[in-house]
């Protein structure tokens, strides 16, 4: 038998040169052992007893033989393991480092038994070092040097090390020491020192802001939702001696059924006597009348808003009406508003708009003289994760939302109007129009406005071919200055 | 009116927002006090600091500025027509009160709302004041949630990014017609277009490849709404339905399912009855498998009863239990979308069972230690050594795999 004598329970650099002396002299797993210096030892009359720094029986080895390398992630694994409570994890540690010789991808074969065992123990010790964050609560006390913070804590595992830094990096500007059995952490505003073990009576026994913190967590509880169980899970008696709050938990569990039952059976009681003094107005009073015939553009502003013809606007952000000037001689009407236009509340705002602002401008109209619009005002779209597909609105939706688009064309009276696509054509039409074949072509409008149909810009968009594009981006441009000769 | 003291304050104030779910910590940028004049840190993970009886965790101070409240919605404790005890914090107040708390490492920062007083820009006004005094006088760098007044301009909403890390508006009900009866002085347009409005300006804050100099923040840990579930007649599948769109539309990061939980002086057109806790519990699993496991909301909706969520068995199962051709499926073959959608099996036991069937072909045993429980898998997979036979089409499948131990009847 083979024994390691380390410096202290979490001495990982002693374990990492014993242990790699060990198994280059080939010293199996089960002839060898650690032992943490100053603890009760239990060995055999016969044990040889190494310290890492004695010299070494493998100096006799070839150098080549000396030499091996782990995965970084066994180290990893290791550092953590070694913070585990139980006495074993040497050992087990040792076995995995033994066995890396000959199966190299050990550390990721995670359904091995050794491999799933050290994975459980890191786990625990890093939810034991969580929950450290969590459950600290420093008190406040007054020395020579003025204010700073002590807390008493007792963790399971071994690991006031590994996160105090992060008490360093959170109360950077405040002197405190975590106090435990284990040993204590020491930040003077400059310096992590790390000092002896402590005990209970060491650390300050009250703080007269936690009378303030029970008082919050009493009446942040929610009696009506008694979950008992979910929150021993999460916070496990073993931590309630040291957290202040946690005298609470029997008297509020006792008392929820009571509460809630009193709740449920108290009948409603009558408005206080300042209510109608200070109520806010009721916003569904006064909702606009969706069936008059608008007067202006605000009424159809007003309309589109509050609109129910269809179930779109259950989905949408907004409605989006047109926008551009009353007098506008040139209407184009787009499809429906897309992503950027329904949470802007503006028609032509995103992808699309700016290829159709770019058209426009090439075209040489100035979008400002336009008023722009869509057959739809609704989005109508489908969720996918954290997007929004958008749909094509169907007939029945385009007619309902007519409405509102004749009430536009009425008011601004345009001499022509463009329609985007085949949607916006049935909108404008009454008809759906075959929209490669009578593009850029003048039809006769009932108002006896001319309409013009060509594409609309996102087919501009979905073309993947270069070259493909460019030609639809002439043809819409085309059929810009198609639209504009008519106009003059 | 007499002047309450500070404790009595927070505890109606405390007791006031308890009724907001949301107590979330995490997904902000990472930052910490060093170098600092003040204290604080987010290092991605949240942390709750304490858990109370009712299972939910104390990250934040989570308070309101008041509950004085013009507005009448009828859930609301805090309504305009509820007699309830009435308080309001002084700016300071709740500045102090939050760093006294950090300081003694009770919480992770602070979440607060208020009851609408004077105007909606009034109220808002008030909470970014709190935000900016905590970051510019004190420079706290621990979390911030800030409950947006949706009415408020958006110009005090651009504020709120800059200081807070999350902000919220709460949609409240499913279904609209239902937010006008019980919520009259509410419209969801302007709770949506707030949302909008957040989104936008996060979007903003993403810096693009090539810029050098970097946007300002705007609500680093994004946004989340709240939905009262049980309140009005919506079924799940709405429900459900609803919280696709918002994840669609918005961006959010989370939303809350909150059961409609009796109030003290509650309000006579609500339903008075204990918290409906289950059936929020598999609307949050529906919602995992919406944000998580690749599901879409009508897909969910096809293993319900009436729009309803089966309260017996969550969600991935009764979807499992409908679609038995597509099982069983092979552990060591299927791709992860399909190893997803084994009830039992877990993000991180399928990403497990991936990574380490490189270099094993899986047994049962194995598939044992990468996951929690072999027992519920077994009628769904095929391992190395283990096929589930005529278990998968079992006509008793589901009473199988529900079974508890036998109660003890009642003799009377």
């Amino acid at each position: 038998m083979r024994t390691a004598v380390l410096t202290s329970e979490t001495d990982f650099e002693g374990w990492r040169a014993a242990a790699r002396e060990m198994r280059l002299a080939g010293v199996e797993p089960a002839a060898g052992r650690f032992v943490v210096e100053g603890a009760a030892v239990q060995g055999g009359l016969f044990e040889e007893a190494a310290k890492f720094s004695d010299p070494p029986a493998t100096l006799r080895c070839p150098r080549k033989e000396r030499e091996f390398s782990v995965p970084k992630a066994f180290v990893d694994l290791a550092r953590e393991v070694i913070l585990h409570r139980s006495a074993d994890r040497f050992d087990l540690l040792y076995r995995l480092l033994w066995r890396l010789r000959d199966e190299p991808d050990l550390i990721k074969v995670i359904s091995d038994r050794d491999v799933a065992d050290a994975l459980e123990r890191a786990k625990n010790v890093s939810r034991a070092s969580h929950k450290m964050k969590a459950f600290v609560r420093f008190r406040q006390v007054e020395d020579a040097q003025g204010e700073a913070w002590v807390a008493w804590f007792e963790p399971p595992h071994r690991v006031l090390e590994k996160t105090a830094p992060f008490f360093q990096r959170r109360f950077t500007t405040m002197r405190w020491s975590i106090l435990t059995p284990d040993g204590s952490a020491h930040w003077d505003r400059e310096r992590l020192s790390f000092g002896p073990p402590a005990t209970r009576d060491m650390a300050p026994a009250e703080d007269e802001i936690e009378e303030f913190w029970k008082t919050y967590y009493a009446s942040t509880f929610n009696p009506a939702r008694l979950k008992v169980k979910t929150m021993q899970a999460e916070m496990a008696k073993g931590y309630w001696k040291n957290l202040p709050e946690a005298a609470l938990i029997p008297e509020l569990v006792a008392a929820s059924s009571v509460r809630t039952d009193v709740m449920v059976a108290t009948p409603a009681p009558e408005p206080n006597v300042r209510f109608a003094r200070v109520v806010a107005r009721d916003l569904h009073a006064a909702r606009p009348d969706v069936e008059a015939v608008a007067d202006s553009l605000a009424d159809v502003e007003r309309g589109v808003q509050a609109c129910r013809r269809c179930p779109l606007y259950r989905d949408a952000t907004q409605g989006v009406c047109g926008e551009g000037p009353k007098t506008a001689r040139l209407m184009i009407v787009g499809e429906q508003p897309g992503d950027q236009e329904d949470l802007a509340g503006r028609p032509f705002v995103g992808p699309a708009g700016q290829v159709l602002d770019a058209a426009l401008e090439e075209a040489g109209i100035d979008r400002s003289d336009v008023y722009v619009t869509n057959a739809v005002k609704h989005f109508k779209h489908e969720p996918q994760g954290k997007r929004r597909l958008h749909k094509t609105p169907n007939a029945g939706e385009v007619q309902a939302c007519r409405w509102w688009l004749d009430a536009e064309r009425r008011l601004i009276q345009p001499k022509v109007v463009l329609a985007l696509g085949a949607t916006a054509g049935l909108a404008v039409l009454g008809r759906k129009p075959a929209v490669m074949q009578e593009r850029g072509r003048a039809l006769a409008l009932d108002d006896g406005s001319v309409g013009l149909v060509t594409v609309h810009p996102s087919y501009l968009l979905r073309l993947p071919d270069v070259a493909a594009k460019a030609e639809a981006r002439r043809g819409l441009v085309d059929d810009l200055i198609a639209t504009q000769r008519l106009m003059s | 009116m007499a002047r309450l003291d500070l404790r009595k304050k927070l505890s109606i104030l405390a007791d006031a927002a308890k009724y907001d779910a949301s107590c979330s910590s995490s997904g902000t940028s990472k930052r910490d006090s060093v170098g600092g004049k003040g204290i604080g840190s987010t290092e991605g993970m949240g942390i709750c600091h304490a858990y109370t009886p009712d299972g939910r965790c104390v990250s934040l101070l989570k308070i309101l500025l008041t509950n004085f409240c013009i507005y009448d919605c009828a859930y609301c404790i805090n309504r305009a027509s509820s007699n309830v005890e009435r308080a309001r914090f002084d700016v300071d107040e709740v500045v102090d009160l939050t760093l006294n708390f950090y300081r003694r490492n009770y919480i992770e920062g602070l979440f607060l709302s208020s009851g609408v007083i004077r105007t909606s820009d009034y109220t808002m006004e008030q909470l970014v004041l709190v935000a900016k005094t905590l970051r510019e006088v004190h420079d706290f760098r621990g979390y911030i949630h800030l409950k947006l007044i949706p009415e408020a301009d958006p110009k005090l909403v651009e504020m709120a990014g800059l200081y807070a890390d999350r902000l919220s508006a709460n949609i409240e009900l499913p279904r609209d017609e239902a937010l006008a009866r019980l919520a009259p002085q509410k419209d969801v347009g302007v709770i949506k277009k707030a949302m909008s409005q957040v989104r936008l300006g996060v979007e903003a804050a993403k810096p693009g490849k090539r810029d050098k100099i970097k946007p300002p923040k705007f609500a680093p840990g994004g946004q989340s709404t709240q939905l009262i579930v049980g309140a009005d007649g919506a079924p799940d599948t709405e429900i459900l339905d609803r919280s696709a769109s918002l994840y669609g539309g918005y961006g959010l990061r989370r939303v809350y399912y909150s059961a409609f939980s009796p109030i003290p002086d509650s309000s006579s057109i609500l339903p008075l009855s204990k918290p409906p806790l289950m059936r929020e519990h598999r609307l949050y699993q529906a919602d995992w498998l919406m944000r998580f496991y690749g599901f879409s909301a009508p897909e969910i909706g096809e293993a319900t009863d009436g729009g309803m969520l089966d309260l017996a068995i969550d969600p991935k199962l009764a979807w499992a239990l409908n679609k038995r051709a597509q099982f069983p499926v092979d552990v060591n073959r299927a791709p992860r979308e399909m190893l997803l959608r084994v009830p039992g099996l877990g993000v991180k036991a399928t990403d497990r069972i991936v990574a380490v069937r490189r270099y094993r072909t899986l047994r049962l045993e194995d598939v044992g230690r990468l996951t929690r429980s072999v027992e519920k898998l077994r009628p769904w997979i095929t391992a190395l050594d283990w096929t589930p036979g005529g278990l998968t089409d079992a006509v008793d499948l589901k009473a199988r795999l529900t079974t508890r131990a036998p109660e003890q009847l009642s003799l009377f």
